[in-house]
């Protein structure tokens, strides 16, 4: 919207999923100025890219579009897309942030008519849908993308198709000449809600994740199950498009393991238990569901929601912690373990293997401006040593989105604080 | 009413200049439209477009907007007037992305594109731009109800921020159950053993905090008022009354811990050594004020064995206890094991549980009770058998499938109970909603939740006093997206009366509640409404005059806006309004509506459409579609491509229930073929962001039959659907069945009247 001028009583909210936009949008809906820094081409960040959420089994971007109506009437928060936050200087209530804009090759006049995209051949990984499936070079990011801005993959800048790109557009929206930039932007204030990342199942090496193509993650399941995704909401395996009936779900992939993430990711055994719809949604007849589980963690009100998949006859339970996954010469995955109630071993062939992979908080190992103080598991602690930079959502610890919502709501109230205390030392 | 100046703009980019007939459009808008300044552009999102548009309102005197060009969704920044009535006609989504480009479909194409304009131009000029509701207040002060550990962190929290707080606290001290404990859950590295509570410091910030005014032994007597101007009679224990003027109100009157009496089969009541998580606090004090040792109840032997019962009371699928997990029992038993072990490593503690539940950073508290030698075993406690000074205890052990397995002479069991929410009245069981003049149609069945006599807010609201509860007692918000949405605006709950929750979590729900409680405030002194539609300056107003006092509007109202005077005419609220719409839905002689949207700005838009008679084979088919949902889903599917009928004519409304059947009934009358209906999913998993919208406009609908055989049409003239966000390849099918159904159906007889 309008840009407005940032100061040290503007809020700088560093990323633009679920958690970031609800801290921008509610110290904006508060009367604050923001400044809301997304590092790729489009807001909405994971909850985007599932399909449902549980327990309501209801679709994320139906709060995104409210999210999105709320930022598209609200002048006080500016949006910077493909941005990133290199460095935060300064103190509590006037803090200067260096962000590193990168190039989108299409300025403001683009419309997002889409005949760019229809200019273009290369198509490049797309990883909206975790890379499960292609599009093209000049594409828009996803349905719901605000900034409704197509974007240009760097891989095509140079090549004859930049210009075809460049030539379809009659609306001089495509800028090839676009660089990189910094800027500088102040802050009283500083939410830090860059999310998470999926823990990457390849680590977990018993369980094959990359060596055999029938076990994938639990963050490409949905993207399988959505009627927008690569296969149009058909649950395949990816080896050879085979409707995967025979679905496993094995809680606990790299959390709550010394090995890997010690902490409990919290939202994989709901997700699962979620994900047990997608099967039967798929295939009513015959479509069936293991889990493997050691807990099953379905916490505070969420119990109604496991109690009825427990009643639910095309889902098993078994307690126990996988040890590792083969793969049959028919290319199915095989799961072998010992299930602790009553101590039996067991090697069983399934479809597909879903790994319910953990949540590492994606400020972990990033190089963080200024000094945050973080737990052993790299989520951001509250501390005061940490000034006025405040940690949201999935950044502070393993949440479900109406946890982080929460906890974003919160940050918003603590950076106010701050930026209060500012306009009263300066009135 | 002001002088309006109505101009049109109508864009050629985007390959409508090259698909539409522009010129055509622009004679629609002059002649058709009535509108005296119609512009076209070759590219009307570009700096020069926009520039020619606010030229025009500088200095033609434009006040009323009217652009043919993208969906109203698209190109927000470039076609910002908050100053002027705006109406958008989707050409683009709308018409040339959802229709084939060839010569045949030209002319279909063409004429949707006109009715557009035709129907862009009456929406304008029915409508004002909102000014924002005139009937604020400027309240800064924050009402918290409940001094325990969320109360208090929300008053702390509200006041750092800069706002006065009043704080109700109806015992004698601060502090709640928190104050209770003798150690709490650890929130920092090492995640190891049990912390200090840091309750004692929160009481002395509170009580050391200018900011904050403490009522003890205070309950709430009366609210009244809404956002921005509550008025809050506090009575003390001496019989006083004080008058508080308040902005907005967080309710934290956390919980009460689950009747462990109820569970004589687990010993509760039975020997004074089957304790709950509370008593076991308690033992643990009263010892840290001694030697240390935790001893036992009935002789006061220190404890040499204890078994904690995991769900005791919880869980319950036999529909007599709890049937959900209070979520923080489960660290709370391993932090209670360590007080054992971290006294005297011999102790025997023993928690038995069926599914051990510490997320996030629990598990390496779980991990370190471990390594204390806290035995974790997964079964089911059947019973508790007192004898003397032990017990025995008998469980299902799940792990070796024995059904008999024992723990005997058990010094102490602790039974870990849950959390039952201080919710006040539910007002729902108490009068379900129901449309009114419904008389003589049995009630719902209720949830079987008991009835709380005693009320906390005490709101002088119509629809009740105090925030409707959405399960199992908890004040909850339905949504995932917006934990924080209670049903009575400026009103917010935190805590375990809103969800279960550990003390961690309540510190972070209490801060953001209180966030969302000053929003509100200060949005209310704006005139500005709350989410969903946070923002908008639009508010209802009433014909008075018109009115029958048929209550409709306020019983209807999803947030309790809507108060009755002595004569049973509408109070409008406007602060606790979210503009919904549901009320002008309701009105059976239409005098509600906002500046924005009325029965008179859908209404025109109605008539607008161009109807072409029987024998043209061009039926038209009204859709009514959900801002929210179903209006992004048709945009999406016009993005996609995604074909559907050219006789269709779409209107966003607000929400399902904001439809008044006048518009239905006109449509019609006028001679429309079919009308469509599409909103959110209602019920118990209802996606309407108003909560009860969509629920209340279908009910309405379902009566809709009565008024199609007043009218001698088929019932299939008129559909009701659900349609979600995610429906952009489903709702162009729905639609497109529909329009063959019609055919085979026949024209409207009405037709040409």
């Amino acid at each position: 919207m309008t840009e407005h001028v940032a100061t040290n009583e503007t809020i700088l909210v560093v990323g633009g999923g679920i958690s970031g936009m609800t801290a921008a949008l509610e110290a904006a809906e508060t009367g604050k100025n923001v400044v809301l820094v997304e590092k790729n081409p489009a807001l909405g960040g994971r909850t985007s890219q599932l399909y449902r959420y549980f327990p309501k089994m209801c679709h994320p971007v139906c709060g995104l579009e409210i999210n999105l109506r709320r930022l598209k009437s609200n002048p006080r928060v500016r949006v910077l897309t493909l941005a990133e936050v290199t460095g935060i200087d300064g103190v509590a209530g006037d803090y200067t942030a260096t962000v590193k804009v990168s190039p989108r090759y299409v300025n403001a006049n683009c419309t997002a008519c889409g005949d760019c995209a229809r200019a273009v051949e290369l198509e490049v990984d797309d990883p909206f849908n975790y890379n499960l499936g292609k599009h093209k070079a000049a594409y828009l990011p996803n349905a719901m993308a605000y900034p409704q801005r197509y974007v240009l993959d760097p891989a095509i800048i140079g090549t004859p198709d930049a210009d075809k790109a460049k030539a379809a557009c009659k609306y001089g929206a495509i800028d090839l000449d676009m660089q990189e930039e910094t800027i500088q932007v102040r802050a009283g204030a500083v939410i830090w809600a860059t999310g998470w990342k999926p823990y990457d199942a390849a680590k977990i090496q018993p369980y094959g994740y990359g060596r055999f193509k029938n076990v994938i993650t639990s963050v490409e399941f949905e993207r399988l199950a959505d009627v927008h995704g690569p296969t149009g909401g058909k649950i395949l395996r990816p080896s050879d498009g085979k409707e995967a009936k025979n679905v496993a779900f094995i809680q606990c992939a790299g959390s709550r393991d010394e090995n890997h993430l010690r902490h409990c990711s919290r939202f994989c055994c709901m997700a699962s238990l979620k994900q047990t719809h997608y099967v039967r949604e798929n295939y009513p007849q015959d479509g069936k569901s293991t889990i493997y589980y050691i807990d099953i963690r379905a916490i505070d009100r969420f119990e109604d929601f496991y109690q009825k998949v427990r009643d639910d006859a095309s889902v098993t339970f078994i307690k126990s912690k996988v040890a590792r996954i083969s793969e049959d010469k028919d290319g199915n995955p095989v799961v072998w373990g010992v299930n602790t109630e009553g101590y039996k071993r067991y090697s069983t062939p399934h479809d597909l293997v879903v790994l319910a992979v953990g949540m590492e908080p994606s400020v972990k190992g990033m190089d963080i401006p200024g000094h945050i103080v973080a737990d052993s598991s790299g989520f951001i602690e509250a501390d005061p040593a940490n000034g006025a930079v405040f940690g949201a959502g999935c950044a502070t610890n393993a949440l479900d989105v109406n946890r982080a919502v929460q906890s974003a709501t919160a940050a918003a109230l603590r950076a106010i604080q701050v930026v209060n205390k500012v306009a009263k030392a300066e009135a | 009413m002001a002088d309006i100046k109505v101009a049109a703009y109508i864009c050629k980019g985007c390959g409508l200049g090259e698909r539409l007939d522009t010129d055509a459009l622009v004679k629609v808008a002059q002649k058709d439209g009535k509108v005296p300044l119609v512009k076209s552009h070759d590219f009307l999102c570009n700096a020069d477009g926009v520039a020619m548009i606010r030229n025009d309102v500088a200095n033609e005197g434009v006040t009323h907007i009217m652009i043919g060009a993208c969906s109203r969704r698209a190109k927000t920044e470039a076609f910002f007037f908050p100053e002027n009535a705006v109406a958008r006609a989707n050409l683009r989504e709308g018409v040339i992305w959802i229709r084939p480009d060839t010569e045949e479909a030209r002319e279909t194409t063409q004429d949707m594109a006109e009715d557009y304009i035709r129907m862009g131009c009456a929406e304008v000029k029915a409508m004002t731009a909102p000014g924002g509701n005139p009937n604020t207040g400027s309240n800064k002060t924050l009402l918290v109800v409940g001094g325990g550990v969320t109360g208090m962190t929300a008053a702390v929290e509200a006041s750092k921020a800069g706002y006065p707080v009043v704080l109700v606290e109806k015992s004698s001290a601060l502090g709640g159950w928190g104050a209770r404990l003798f150690k709490r859950i650890p929130i920092h590295e090492p995640f190891k053993s049990p912390a200090d509570t840091g309750v004692a410091d929160l009481v002395s910030q509170v009580m050391g905090d200018s900011n904050i005014k403490v009522y003890l032994n205070a309950t709430i007597a009366k609210t009244e008022g809404a956002p921005g101007r509550f008025v809050v009679d506090v009575a003390t224990e001496s019989g006083a009354t004080h008058t508080e003027d308040i902005g907005a109100i967080l309710q934290a009157t956390g919980f009460t811990l689950y009747d462990m009496n109820k569970l004589p089969e687990l010993g509760a009541g039975k020997s004074p050594n089957v304790v709950d998580q509370a008593g076991l606090e308690a033992l643990a004090s009263e010892a840290a004020a001694k030697d240390g040792v935790i001893r036992r109840p009935s002789d006061g032997q220190p404890v040499t064995s204890v078994v904690f019962v995991q769900c005791a009371g919880q869980r319950d699928t036999t529909g007599t206890h709890l049937s959900y997990c209070s979520g923080y029992c489960c660290n709370t038993s391993v932090k209670q094991a360590m007080y054992f072990k971290d006294a005297n490593p011999s102790v025997e503690t023993v928690v038995v549980y069926t599914d051990l539940r510490t997320p996030g950073n629990g598990e390496d508290f779980y991990r370190s009770a471990q390594e204390k030698g806290v035995i974790f075993t997964k079964g089911k406690v059947s019973q508790v058998l007192p004898s003397g000074n032990t017990s025995t205890v008998k469980f299902h052990d799940l792990i070796l499938d024995d059904t008999d397995a024992t723990i005997a002479d058990v010094d102490l069991v602790v039974l870990a109970t849950g959390q039952v929410p201080n919710s006040g009245v539910n007002i729902e069981a108490l009068a379900k909603p129901q449309v009114a003049g419904e008389e003589g149609e049995a009630p719902a069945e209720g949830e079987a939740v008991e009835v709380k006599p005693i009320s906390i807010l005490n709101l002088t609201y119509r629809q009740g006093p105090d925030v409707p509860q959405l399960t199992q007692g908890f004040t909850d918000s339905h949504f995932i997206c917006f934990p924080y949405e209670t049903r009575r605006t400026g009103i917010y709950t935190a805590g375990p009366v809103r969800r279960p929750m550990d003390m961690a979590q309540a510190r972070e729900d209490a801060t953001g509640a209180a966030l969302k409680a000053i929003q509100a405030l200060e949005n209310a002194e704006l005139g500005r409404a709350a989410h969903p539609r946070s923002g908008d300056l639009s508010f209802p107003k009433v014909r008075l005059e018109g009115c029958t006092q048929c209550k409709r509007c306020t019983v209807e109202c999803p947030f309790g806006a809507i108060d009755e005077d002595e004569k049973r005419f509408p109070v409008f609220n406007e602060s606790r309004c979210r503009r919904c719409g549901t009320c002008m839905g309701a009105c059976p002689v239409r005098v509600i509506s906002f500046e924005n949207y009325s029965v008179n700005t859908v209404g025109a838009q109605i008539k607008a459409v161009d109807i072409p008679d029987e024998f043209s084979e061009k039926p038209r088919i009204l859709i009514l579609a959900c801002e929210n949902d179903a209006y992004p889903a048709l945009d999406m599917a016009g993005m996609n491509h995604n074909e559907y009928s050219a006789f269709v004519r779409i209107i966003p409304i607000r929400c399902l229930g904001s439809v008044n059947t006048i518009w239905v009934t006109d449509a019609l009358n006028a001679g429309y073929d079919g009308v469509m209906m599409m909103g959110c999913k209602s019920g118990e998993q209802y996606q309407c962001h108003f909560v009860k919208g969509s629920e209340l406009g279908r009910v309405r609908m379902s009566k809709i039959d009565d008024t199609l055989k007043t009218l001698n049409l088929e019932s299939e003239r008129v559909r009701d659907l659900e349609v979600a966000i995610t429906d952009i390849k489903r709702v162009p099918e729905m639609i497109n069945k529909y329009a063959e159904e019609l055919v085979a159906i026949g024209p409207s007889p009405f037709k040409g009247f």
